[in-house]
């Protein structure tokens, strides 16, 4: 696909050239839809057994309209590059809903969808390129931490059944037509090297490769994906599948993120992203951070040289990305950093041995 | 070559410790947690993880010990060696670990299409891996072979494969030398060389290698071993090997090995002499049996005196503070600036680890202890100094265990985690009345108070504080705590009464957070008006939920009793009839039968015993608390701080209706007490399950069977109670609690062995009676003994009963308050049952029908027994009152 092929190359160029911006929060645009039960459902899933509310990925389905005018809002506001609705479009996350045999035509459905939206910007204006994220998120299950604190041993999830279902929703989102993959919102490493394993599979079946994003959730001030590994060590995890970029997102602001996000900088000798959410949860689990605020931290992240990448996550709008690229517009992307010879290893915590 | 050397723990694995191959055959995946921790303490960088075993199904082996693994932090912080001749072991592996591991070992002893394939296979998980200097020949064991080998799989894996040459891991074979084969005796050196030419030709690779192999003749003298590891290593990572796997606990240092026998053991690896291996042979004898010993690391003491401070702090370490706490004062312009600079930002480390979950509440409230020793120390300069002003505090909080209670291990530990958390914390103590704790407050002007209670009648104390607050005019905000409050108690039961917020607080890690909003100028409004709504509607659930349940009239419960057939029973007489008494129990005995879990409960520290010290996230904590709990166990025992006391006794008895008659002998004629029981009045609808009162366990009058109860009541003594308040005077306030939960502890031990001689001896119903500790606690022998106030029989009042009938104040020195809770606290009490019939239940909430009854039967007043039993009453008698009036 020579067309694809143009678009990889115009993203890296892009790249060098200055800081992307990533589109915002799905979810908080969703929620602002206030769908009910029949809204989600729509004419097809009428008589589906279960219940639908807040199955946001099925509305690439029963919503498309409103799902493009969501991506079309984030591309006018300054996206660069927009995710598909498809954070839980995989077989394990769809059984909630017993909807697990739609999980390839959700994934399709979601990156044609975004896709539309970005030809449609780009007819308006040609010479400025746009990018499709295919979005994978982590599933709802972990497969290093046990569901059950009295069986530390038990996983309620395999490497092999995530190693399928992630390969199903890139086989999914590369046949809609994205230009990248995302793997996002990583707490559990195990099932993000499963889902690179899978991506891997489905790159050599197909015989091309997209670039991969992958971006990873800090649970907490201690700093540690939720499975318990420090940034570095998640960052060498992960290393050989040679992403586009390394990343930060969701769990905290931008301001708790940044030191998490530093260390990342530091050692990673690939590009950086981050996309925090819009402050941390209030007590309603509501997000306050205005548009301004979050741009003010993002802005001193690119001035301080952390960032090729970012945009926003949980609570961010468009008025968020709006005002992040005006914050990050003229300053320079981070320079990537020379690639260590050294063999370097993972346990919860990064190790070294310097050749 | 720089010397750099990775150690990489060998004893995880079942082909070379004989130790971990048979925790792991018997299962015992516990104590291999114990060897791959132990391995990390001692320095390994790296584990390595072998399961290759014939007995074993080693790819579920290797499955369930990585998992358990990823669960301890402690281990799993370091990478993983995945090490095995079965390449579906080692992919069974690659798909448990989440960080990047080493495969141990791929190499082209197969051909090179297999080699290229599991290459692939091992980058695609994102591992490094070791490579064997391996070829469809053999095994190479000259350095021209090995390097040969190396370099062929070197051009594969770079060039064909595309694999990082960081990532590429030679082992070039290290053998055992000194076996007294001659074509052995260069095989160090082979190995020493083939590294040196690999490192220096293969660029940015590493050299590795089993290193315990090459001293394997001399299993059995570690001294010898260790020797050999050294001098060996030394060569070789002078040569370039820069990784290795060794038991990483024991390395000898290369200069401590003695002059005489490094210098044979070098004549063998180098093989400077024919005679190398006689010679090590004959040394070999006189070093045999030697040990090593481990030291506390105190390279702590080496940093300034703010950071000592802090670390004594964050790990409870009192053996140094006060020297530390005279250092920090000399170099303060005021004694008071000690407390306010390194202590205060000490105990606001322990206040963000706490609050972060990093540090559990055993540890902080170590953290305290050291805090208030300094402080402590402090405290006669700073009045010295007389300046008055006195550090900002966060609030004041008054605290109480209400009229009638004695139990404050709960109380105690938020007391301690408020005061750490800069709260000035006023404790009034236990069995505070209301009009103290109203005084106190005023008096004091503080910003809050904390109620406490253990046992049920406080439920109602609480009530009457809050109601008191309100007609006093208070609007401070009320907290309620303790074991047997509840969050829609204190909302349908107390917050009513009382127009201030009342919060319930769950446990002690709450605390700080609550007090924190309450008293916070700017949220505390709005988070006292969410607390409010919240009660509120759960009050309505209550409601409607108390509307829904179906009960039926007592008349109809009582026919549904236990189904006993006691025309085919015969109950067993007691061996002796009246009273027994036990005085000064053996300690030792009572505490080898303990229950640990509801101790490590107590600290809020939730788990399973022994697993628990194994914990992921609690195991650190509750294993120090553990080791406090022994030591001053043997110290409690040695200096015999206390003594335990007990009666029992056993009388003729028989049902009458829900009453049990006990008898002055077995005439049975003469009426010595009554014991009155509930009986459950929940709907059972079709469904099979009587409605049990414990009178059903025990033979009706009418049935002309003579049968049998008992009674008793035990105490770990008044010494438990009288060292907590000697531990608090020295300002210790963790001895403090952690003396009253052993002294729980003791009293729980000493019922259950109390109740397992009353079955096999004194009453003897079960003479054959043999279970284990666990078995004992699992409850699974013949007969009960339920308490008064707890869910079988929740009217405290029966106890007085019980302990006339014991004269239990005399015969074991416990006495009722007025809320019948024992004194001293740590006390248990309660009846025998013998029927194997007879079981525990709950009574769940009754109806006014038998509430009337009840009372009838007892000849009290139905509004005495309706506070009583209020947490158990199907509706609410004020509601009924009001619509009466």
């Amino acid at each position: 696909m020579a067309e694809q092929d143009e678009r990889i190359a115009a993203l890296e160029a892009l790249a060098r050239e200055r800081i992307l911006v990533l589109d915002g929060a799905m979810g908080t645009m969703i929620q602002s839809l206030r769908l009910d039960e029949a809204g989600f459902r729509g004419q097809r899933f009428a008589d589906h057994p279960r219940d639908l509310q807040g199955n946001n990925d099925l509305l690439v389905l029963t919503q498309p309209d409103a799902v493009r005018r969501i991506h079309l809002d984030y591309l006018e506001a300054g996206a660069d590059i927009i995710e598909t609705n498809n954070f839980n479009s995989t077989t394990i996350s769809q059984a909630d809903y017993g909807m697990e045999h739609l999980a390839h035509e959700l994934n399709v459905a979601g990156a044609r969808l975004a896709r539309e939206a970005v030809e449609e910007v780009m007819k308006k204006d040609p010479h400025r390129p746009r990018f499709v994220a295919g979005a994978i998120g982590p599933t709802n299950r972990t497969a290093s931490i046990s569901p059950d604190v009295n069986d530390p041993g038990f996983r309620n999830v395999t490497f092999d059944e995530l190693r399928l279902a992630y390969g199903e929703a890139a086989r999914g989102l590369i046949e809609g037509g994205a230009d990248i993959l995302l793997v996002e919102t990583i707490f559990d490493t195990l099932n993000a090297k499963a889902a690179l394993f899978a991506i891997d599979e489905v790159f050599e079946e197909l015989g091309r490769k997209l670039p991969v994003m992958i971006s990873g959730t800090i649970t907490d001030m201690s700093g540690r994906t939720l499975s318990g590994q420090t940034p570095e060590a998640f960052w060498i995890s992960i290393q050989h599948a040679q992403p586009f970029s390394i990343g930060l997102n969701c769990a905290l602001g931008a301001k708790q993120l940044r030191p998490f996000l530093a260390e990342l900088s530091r050692v990673a000798d690939t590009r950086v992203s981050a996309h925090p959410n819009a402050g941390l949860p209030n007590e309603f689990g509501g997000y306050d951070e205005t548009p301004e605020q979050t741009a003010a931290q993002i802005g001193e992240w690119a001035r301080a040289g952390l960032v090729n990448i970012v945009g926003g996550c949980c609570g961010t709008t468009p008025l968020h990305i709006r005002a992040i690229a005006a914050a990050v517009e003229g300053v320079a992307p981070r320079d990537i950093p020379p690639k260590p010879t050294g063999l370097r290893l993972s346990g919860l915590e990064p190790f070294e041995l310097v050749a | 070559m720089n010397g750099t050397f990775v150690n990489i723990g060998e004893r995880t694995n079942v082909t070379g410790s004989a130790r971990f191959r048979k925790l792991i055959v018997a299962g015992d995946y516990e104590g291999a947690l114990a060897v791959a921790r132990d391995q990390v303490e001692n320095g390994a960088q790296i584990i390595d993880v072998n399961m290759d075993e014939g007995m074993l199904d080693s790819e579920a082996a290797m499955v369930k010990f990585l998992r358990l693994v990823a669960s301890e932090p402690d281990i799993s912080r370091v990478p993983v060696m995945i090490d095995s001749s079965k390449w579906s072991v080692i992919e069974a592996g690659l798909k448990c670990v989440q960080g990047k591991a080493i495969v141990n070992s791929i190499s082209l002893k197969e051909g090179e299409e297999q080699f290229v394939q599991q290459a692939k296979l091992i980058r695609r998980y994102g591992a490094a891996v070791v490579v064997m200097a391996f070829d469809e020949e053999g095994q190479a064991d000259t350095a021209d072979r090995k390097f040969e080998i190396c370099k062929r799989s070197y051009d594969i894996l770079t060039g064909k494969v595309g694999f990082p040459p960081a990532d590429i891991i030679f082992d070039p074979n290290i053998f055992a030398v000194a076996t007294g084969i001659d074509e052995h005796n260069n095989y160090a050196v082979e190995f020493i060389e083939a590294a040196r030419r690999i490192r220096e030709n293969l660029p940015h690779c590493h050299v590795s290698g089993g290193v315990s192999n090459i001293s394997f003749s001399f299993r059995g003298n570690d001294v010898v071993r260790e020797a050999m590891h050294s001098a060996f290593l030394y060569h070789a990572v002078r040569a370039g090997m820069d990784m290795g796997i060794v038991n990483a606990g024991q390395l000898a240092v290369y200069e401590d090995i003695p002059e005489n026998l490094r210098e044979a053991v070098e004549d063998v690896i180098l093989n400077r002499r024919a005679d190398a291996t006689e010679r090590l042979v004959e040394i070999a004898e006189s070093y045999r049996g030697g040990g090593k010993k481990r030291e506390i690391d105190l390279s702590w003491r080496d940093a300034s005196v703010r950071d000592r401070l802090v670390h004594a702090l964050v790990h409870g370490v009192t053996d140094f503070i006060e020297e530390d706490t005279e250092e920090a004062r000399q170099q303060a312009d005021r004694p008071l600036s000690v407390i306010e600079g390194p202590l205060m930002d000490g105990m606001n480390v322990v206040g963000d680890l706490f609050g972060a979950g990093k540090m559990f509440l055993p540890q902080v409230v170590k953290s305290a202890r050291v805090m208030k020793r300094a402080v402590a120390y402090l405290l006669p300069f700073i009045e010295e100094e007389k300046t008055g002003d006195v550090q900002e505090k966060n609030g004041k909080v008054l605290m109480a265990t209400v009229k009638g209670d004695v139990h404050d291990i709960g109380k105690n530990i938020v007391g301690v985690v408020l005061q750490c958390n800069n709260y000035e914390v006023i404790d009034l103590g236990v069995m505070v009345p209301s009009a103290t704790i109203l005084e106190k407050a005023k008096a004091e002007k503080v910003d809050m108070i904390g109620l406490s209670g253990l046992i049920t009648p406080s439920l109602d104390e609480m009530c009457w504080v809050a109601s008191e607050m309100k007609r006093e005019g208070f609007d401070i905000p009320l907290l309620i705590g303790g074991a047997t409050t509840s969050k829609v108690h204190t909302a349908v039961k107390i917050a009513p009464n009382y127009d201030g917020a009342v919060v319930h607080v769950p446990d002690a890690s709450r605390a700080v957070g609550v007090a924190g909003q309450l008293l916070s100028s700017t949220r505390g409004a709005e988070f006292a008006e969410k607390v409010r709504d919240d009660y509120a509607r759960m009050r309505e659930a209550h409601a409607r939920q108390q509307m829904a349940a179906d009960r039926v009239p007592i008349a109809a419960a009582r026919a549904n009793r236990a189904p006993i057939d006691w025309s085919a029973y015969r109950p067993v007489p007691p061996n002796r009839l009246g009273l027994i008494t036990l005085d000064d129990y053996d300690l030792s005995e009572i505490i080898s039968r303990f229950d640990w879990k509801p101790f490590f409960a107590t600290w809020e520290l939730a788990g399973r015993f022994p697993e628990i010290l194994e914990d992921e996230v609690v195991g650190e904590a509750a294993r120090s608390l553990y080791n406090d709990a022994q030591a001053m166990l043997q110290q409690l025992v040695g200096e015999k701080w206390t003594v335990a006391r007990a009666v029992a006794g056993f009388w003729p008895a028989n049902a009458v209706g829900d009453d049990i008659e006990v008898y002055a002998d077995e005439d049975r004629s003469s009426v010595l007490a009554v014991f009155h029981t509930l009986r459950q009045q929940m709907s059972r609808k079709g469904k099979k399950r009587p409605n049990l009162a414990l009178a059903d366990f025990v033979a009706p009058k009418s049935s002309g069977i003579a049968d049998y109860i008992g009674g008793f009541a035990v105490t770990a003594g008044a010494g438990i109670d009288q060292k907590a308040q000697e531990f608090k005077a020295q300002n210790d306030d963790y001895s403090a609690i952690l003396v009253q939960a052993l002294g729980d502890r003791i009293a729980e031990a000493f019922a259950e062995r109390l109740h397992e001689r009353v079955r096999k001896e004194f009453w003897g119903y079960a003479p054959d009676e043999s279970l284990s500790n666990d078995e004992l606690i699992a409850e699974a022998y013949q007969g009960i003994r339920p308490a008064p106030g707890y869910p079988a029989c929740p009217d405290h009042t029966e106890k007085r009963t019980l302990f006339d009938l014991l004269q239990a104040e005399r015969n074991a020195g416990i006495e009722l308050t007025d809320s019948f809770a024992m004194w001293p606290g740590s006390a248990v009490s309660g009846l025998y049952f013998s029927h194997p019939e007879s079981r525990y239940f709950g009574l769940g909430r009754i109806d006014r029908d038998q509430v009337e009854d009840y009372a009838r039967r007892k000849g009290v007043d139905v509004a005495t027994i309706e506070r009583w039993l209020a947490p158990n009453l199907s509706y609410d008698p004020a509601a009924r009152d009001r619509a009466a009036a």
